[in-house]
């Protein structure tokens, strides 16, 4: 059902392709190595600079013997020369079995697939998509808890403008979770994707700090707080120490529960928490690597020997 | 049927189409998305006439052309009041309203400015996703469209 589509935004997939996609992973995870790819061209098209995200789809293609063409930022690419997103895709569509892109403008991603000969993996177009990260996140999540069924997330952060935790509301919506949002006023879940849990019958919860629902959740999902998002400096400074997470905040959270967080970190994670069995960002990115090789072989459709 | 022969006496068609109750400030629109500038048939118009419902409206009569319902429901963004009255040998044989359709492609501006429609030479399509108040869902950036921002490109 994956094998040749695009995987462009979280909704391209349903639940039983997730659970395909991790199920994949776990492999990946077990024997990272593997000769799948060899003799496939793999084009990683960044049209802005994602150093994290570029690095981690490259591990991935070369720990199955892939091979890999693109460029890392578009002042290095004919782009500077005023060709056409069009053109750039359908040429080096000739030139590889599948194209990973990063772009700023939002829903370019969807527009190269059309365009193009291979599959495209979005890797991330603008505000919108980037659902490679949310599987990773989902893959993160049923690993710490052992199931993706009934937990509790509790969302912190930049809600409003956030990607990832938009994503990860759409696919973790599949699963009877419970949310709990903490943000700003500024920053608040945008009013579309609370009627999207509403129409699923799922309960969400609006918090302006952390609370003492800390200790009933099962993950932590933790966001940045951007300066640049407040139309006031005053309204930022106010708010910035308000949603960080410290050591001393985790006492009394279940034993089971987990910090997770997109990357890069600023402040909102003192370093004091990294230490602690509960931190599990780090690992999180680790797991990209694994779900991204999942992802890929099941787009080219190849077997797993 | 002897009434509505009368009403459309002024100009009558013998067969064909008039798209009677659009609000008279979208008729240029109207003819421009069902591309009536560049057909051949007989189509006249009129515009600024009284109507309780609307204040004013426009009616547009065309001679031998009998719309598809897709074709003419494209018109349902901007003159959702349109009714449609089907003539055959000067007697009206059916009238129907438009309905907004489930996808509308190249009528609508995306409301994003970020957005790929509105920096690339890419043709708008949205999803609808509410209506009567009309919810537009970008099938490229995923954004949503309402009602007030709603821009006929």
């Amino acid at each position: 059902m994956i094998r040749n589509k695009s995987l462009v935004s979280i909704n391209d997939y349903n639940k039983e392709d997730y659970l395909a996609i991790l199920d994949l992973a776990e492999q990946f995870e077990s024997r990272p190595v593997r000769n799948t790819l060899q003799g496939k061209v793999v084009a990683t098209l960044f049209f802005e600079p994602s150093t994290r995200t570029r690095l981690s789809f490259e591990s991935a293609v070369n720990r199955l013997g892939g091979r890999i063409i693109g460029f890392s930022e578009a002042g290095t690419s004919s782009v500077t020369k005023g060709e056409s997103l069009k053109d750039t895709i359908k040429t080096v569509s000739n030139y590889c079995d599948l194209i990973v892109m990063r772009h700023p403008i939002e829903g370019s991603a969807r527009y190269a697939s059309e365009v193009s000969g291979v599959p495209v993996i979005n890797a991330g177009d603008g505000a919108n998509q980037h659902p490679t990260q949310t599987l990773l996140d989902l893959y993160s999540i049923r690993k710490t808890q052992k199931t993706l069924d009934n937990l509790a997330i509790m969302m912190v952060g930049d809600l409003k403008y956030g990607r990832t935790v938009h994503s990860l509301l759409q696919a973790m919506s599949s699963f009877n979770t419970t949310f709990h949002f903490v943000s700003p006023d500024e920053l608040k879940m945008p009013g579309e994707y609370k009627m999207h849990l509403e129409n699923r019958g799922l309960k969400y919860y609006e918090h302006k700090d952390f609370t003492d629902i800390l200790p009933e959740v099962d993950i932590v999902y933790m966001t940045r707080v951007q300066k640049e998002r407040f139309s006031d400096p005053m309204d930022y400074e106010k708010v910035k120490n308000v949603y960080v997470l410290r050591n001393n905040m985790l006492e009394q959270t279940k034993p089971n529960m987990k910090i997770l967080h997109p990357l890069p970190r600023v402040n909102e994670i003192t370093e004091d928490v990294d230490d602690n069995m509960k931190a599990y960002y780090f690992t999180q990115a680790l797991n990209g690597v694994y779900t991204r090789q999942a992802i890929i072989c099941s787009i080219l459709g190849l077997d797993q020997k | 049927m002897k009434k509505d022969r009368k009403h459309l006496s002024v100009s009558a068609i013998k067969d064909g189409t008039v798209i009677d109750h659009i609000p008279a400030e979208k008729l240029f629109n109207v003819i421009s998305i069902l591309g009536l500038d560049s057909i051949p048939n007989q189509i006249t118009f009129g515009t600024n006439l009284e109507s309780k419902k609307l204040g004013r409206k426009a009616i547009i009569k065309i001679a031998d052309k009998f719309f598809k319902e897709t074709e003419i429901n494209k018109i349902a963004l901007i003159a959702p009041t349109a009714k449609l009255n089907i003539i055959r040998d000067y007697e009206v044989v059916d009238k129907r309203q438009v309905e907004v359709p489930d996808e509308i492609i190249g009528i609508a501006r995306c409301m994003n400015p970020k957005c790929i429609t509105n920096n690339d030479s890419v043709v708008t399509r949205f999803r609808v996703i509410a209506k009567p108040r009309i919810s537009l869902k970008c099938h490229y950036c995923e954004k949503i469209t309402d009602q007030e921002n709603l821009e006929i490109l």
